[in-house]
């Protein structure tokens, strides 16, 4: 067995390490929960079919995403960024095992650590206050693969944001675009489906979508048949792309790296 | 000393002014993204619950710029528990300045002015939209709802750092109450359940933010059915809240200083 | 407890105890117990104006804690304690004008500016006169050599440059008593010079009372009039360095060189710790008599050269923290 899998595994145990700082974060998670919801519920009272969804789907939607800030990471950021920031990236790179997968393997394991501890109250909370919509076992499985893909996807996007380190001197700016772009275009202020006309469209097709939206529609059942394998092509074809930049753009750090010293 | 300090933090900051400058804009932007929220919202229907876009936005608009200056003033205190994990408070501890001036000053910079941007910006926008019956203390309310709504939120961001005191991993839970503060007061408290209006009303008073004042500008019925006088409670309620978040700072400094956590 | 003729003390700590109560999980299941923890123990001392102290211990002593204590940082359980003659945990702001403070583990300087702009905040924190801090700056940056690193963030300085921006900052407001914490912890050779040098003069020019507690038996040995030693929370020793190694009847030892290498020489009541080549290390009890000793073994081999060594500090230290040598502490 490679290393990867332990770096997974030990992720896994730094991030559920402190239980009480996670359920203190899931406890906010819920309250935005709450607030987002009863503001969505307004809006559906006054147009009951909005974008396909009904009123349960729109307030699923509002939970079922705030658990997902945690796994996602939706508000960016990536350890990575401070070791290349401090320069101990170099011991990383020469590492026999690959930046790129040490830092996925370690992304996975981060998020289904934030998935045990943060996912559940929210979702458990809003259901027990608001009807709620569930899937099926069928439809949970699928909404398991779109999870998983939205993570890659995350991961992708993260990891091109923190390389990005070796060559800005100051990336808060970079951030906070990021952070604009992934709150806005993931649907966490407002579902992708209330996006009107082309913003909509355009929105459905960012790779921010893949990372909260589509993995939402699965959990909703919006997706069956050929749309639902579309569906998940879309977010592959997203996490190939990232990866696949990440990958390109990993080789040029290094080369940055051995040349200039960091 | 508060203002020397950030002065001399600001000087800091300024030594690097496109940084700085981009820094500003992409906080106003982010600041933004909740009024460009509103707006889709608005794009599908012309009143939530009962308000208009200018109403929701006017009450965007005064929370915004209360929360914003308050988080200027102290936003910087949250950053406590850190602090306290870190051992780096026994550093501020030794010097002849509260630990609350030190770390709400603590790398001050004007970026920190960008989210004032949009708030400003869209109060400028939504006032002259409001279907108001202006009268002269309809006026003068505006600007004091923000005073006491920007009072209201600096005493929430002081109580949420006492409480880092003693629970040093809470800083995820407290953000309920500042930011989800800040969050809640931008919409109409009509959109939110009744028993859930009377905790932000009677426990953590965010009703006195916006809400209750709005209610006396825009000439509006209480669904609580507070009398009048509620409307204008703001100033005493931003009082008491200070007033409990100085005893809750001092019970938790001086709970640190007896265990040093 | 003040010295009769003196001015009033510095430091002045009658009985200062200090317990934290630890929630612990007992066991499994969330069943929680409180432990009471006592880290300073019912500790008594004086220090005068002027003096040089250094503050000893094993790790876990309670050396930091009555540091925290000093500083106002924390609040004794029971005892009182006066530093500048004031109560440090009643008077903390007014107290820290009074004193420096620097803790050698950790800056207390801002990460991301420019050490000069570090200082300009301190000086606004201590509300010194722009004209005091021109000079104190000046006295400061020539003899800290602060120069070459004055505009550089302090996380990219070395740890050495560090500790004396912090030695800086501690001092811009022309403290009485200066308390370090472990200075030179982490410091190569060269630093550590230049900071024990700095700590020299400053106490022999300037009279800065200075609490220093370190590991570092080096800062001790050239810089430590008086030695105080906590242990277990409680105080083991109070008096200068001789009378620590006498009380301590710490053993001696007596290296040998002989004329060819050999077995382990053999005579009564000495042992052989080491032998490396023709050299012996010989471990002589502190009630031997070195001169018999010498003779016995000049009379059996051929011996080229001989020294005596009085042990070395740190050898007194580890015994005592060990507990090997039975001792109660002398009043000063």
């Amino acid at each position: 067995m490679g290393v990867f899998p332990w770096v997974t595994w030990f992720a896994f145990r730094r991030h559920t390490a402190y239980p009480l700082g996670s359920a203190a974060e899931a406890l906010t998670n819920t309250v935005f929960g709450f607030i987002r919801a009863s503001v969505l519920i307004g809006l559906w009272r006054a147009r009951p079919h909005l974008g396909g969804y009904d009123q349960a789907d729109a307030v699923t939607f509002c939970f079922l995403t705030q658990a997902l800030i945690g796994p996602v990471q939706i508000f960016g950021g990536m350890e990575l960024t401070q070791r290349i920031r401090s320069g101990d990236v170099a011991i990383d790179l020469y590492r026999p095992a690959g930046l790129q997968g040490w830092w996925l393997a370690d992304d996975l394991g981060r998020a289904a650590g934030s998935l045990a501890l943060r996912g559940g109250p929210p979702m458990v909370a809003g259901a027990l206050v608001f009807p709620f919509h569930w899937p099926g076992p069928g439809g949970l499985a699928a909404f398991a693969a779109a999870l998983a893909l939205g993570v890659l996807v995350s991961f992708g996007l993260r990891y091109l944001m923190a390389l990005a380190v070796f060559w800005l001197h100051d990336d808060r700016g970079l951030n906070a675009v990021a952070l604009v772009m992934s709150l806005f275009f993931s649907g966490m202020i407002v579902p992708l489906v209330a996006f009107p006309g082309t913003l909509g469209t355009v929105a459905r097709a960012l790779p921010w979508a893949a990372q909260i939206q589509v993995p939402a529609d699965v959990f909703l059942g919006k997706h069956s048949g050929a749309g639902l394998a579309g569906a998940l092509a879309f977010q592959a074809m997203w996490a190939a792309a990232l990866i696949g930049a990440g990958h390109l753009l990993t080789r040029a750090a290094r080369r940055r790296l051995v040349i200039h010293g960091g | 000393m508060y203002a020397l300090l950030a002065w001399t933090w600001t000087r800091a900051a300024a030594q690097y002014p496109v940084s700085m400058l981009l820094l500003s804009l992409a906080t106003a932007v982010v600041g933004a993204l909740d009024a460009v929220g509103i707006m889709l919202l608005f794009a599908h229907t012309p009143r939530i619950a009962g308000f208009t876009a200018a109403e929701v936005l006017f009450l965007y608009g005064t929370s915004a710029l209360a929360f914003g200056i308050s988080d200027i003033l102290l936003g910087g205190a949250e950053r406590l528990g850190q602090h306290v994990r870190e051992g780096t408070l026994d550093a501020l501890l030794v010097r002849p300045v509260s630990p609350l001036v030190q770390i709400a000053t603590e790398d001050f910079s004007p970026r920190r002015f960008g989210k004032l941007l949009p708030a400003a910006l869209v109060l400028g926008l939504a006032l002259p939209r409001l279907d108001a019956p202006w009268t002269a203390g309809r006026v003068a309310m505006v600007p004091l709802m923000v005073a006491c709504g920007t009072v209201i939120f600096a005493g929430l961001w002081v109580l949420a750092a006492s409480l880092q005191f003693v629970l040093v991993d809470s800083h995820g839970a407290t953000k309920s109450l500042t930011y989800g503060g800040a969050f809640l007061t931008q919409y109409p408290l009509t959109l939110f359940a009744r028993d859930f209006v009377r905790g932000v009303t009677f426990a953590v008073p965010l009703a006195f933010v916006n809400w209750q004042p709005s209610l006396y500008v825009l000439d509006r019925p209480d669904p609580l059915g507070l009398p009048d006088a509620a409307r204008f409670a703001a100033p005493a309620v931003a009082a008491v809240v200070c007033a409990v978040a100085a005893v809750a700072w001092r019970t938790g400094l001086r709970h640190y200083r007896s265990t040093g956590s | 407890m003040g010295r009769s003729g003196t001015p009033p003390a510095m430091i002045e700590a009658v009985d200062v105890a200090k317990s934290f109560t630890l929630r612990r999980r007992a066991g499994r299941g969330p069943r929680r117990v409180r432990t009471t923890l006592s880290a300073v123990d019912g500790v008594s001392f004086t220090v005068g104006r002027g003096e040089f102290v250094g503050y000893l211990g094993p790790n876990g002593a309670g050396k930091s804690t009555t540091i925290k204590m000093l500083t106002g940082i924390l609040t004794p359980s029971s005892g009182t304690l006066r530093v500048c003659g004031m109560d440090p945990s009643r008077e903390r702001t007014a107290l820290a004008r009074r004193i420096g403070v620097v803790f050698g583990q950790r800056t207390t300087l801002w990460w991301d500016l420019p050490l000069r702009d570090s200082l300009t905040l301190i000086r606004r924190l201590y509300r010194v006169e722009a004209s005091a801090h021109r000079r104190r700056l000046a006295e400061l940056t020539a003899l800290l050599e602060l120069e070459p690193f004055l505009d550089t963030p302090v996380r990219q300085l070395s740890l050495g440059q560090r500790m004396r921006g912090d030695l800086a900052a501690a001092l811009l407001h022309g403290p009485e008593l200066l308390v370090l914490d472990e200075p030179t912890i982490g410091l190569d050779v060269v630093s550590k010079a230049t900071v024990r040098g700095f700590l020299e003069r400053l106490n022999a020019e300037r009279g800065t009372t200075i609490l220093l507690t370190t590991h570092d038996l080096g800062d001790i040995e050239r810089l430590c009039r008086r030695v105080l030693i906590v242990d277990h929370g409680r105080l083991a020793f109070d008096g200068d360095l001789a009378r620590l190694r006498q009380a301590v009847a710490a053993d001696r030892m007596l290296v040998v060189e002989l004329a060819r290498p050999g077995p382990p020489v053999e005579l009564d009541g000495i042992e052989v710790v080491r032998t490396e080549g023709p050299r012996q290390w010989l471990r002589l009890p502190r009630a031997a008599n070195a001169a018999a000793v010498v003779a016995g073994l000049a009379e059996r081999y051929e011996i080229s050269d001989i020294a005596l060594r009085e042990a070395d500090i740190e050898e007194v230290l580890a015994g005592l923290y060990r507990g090997d040598h039975a001792y109660t502490p002398t009043p000063p």
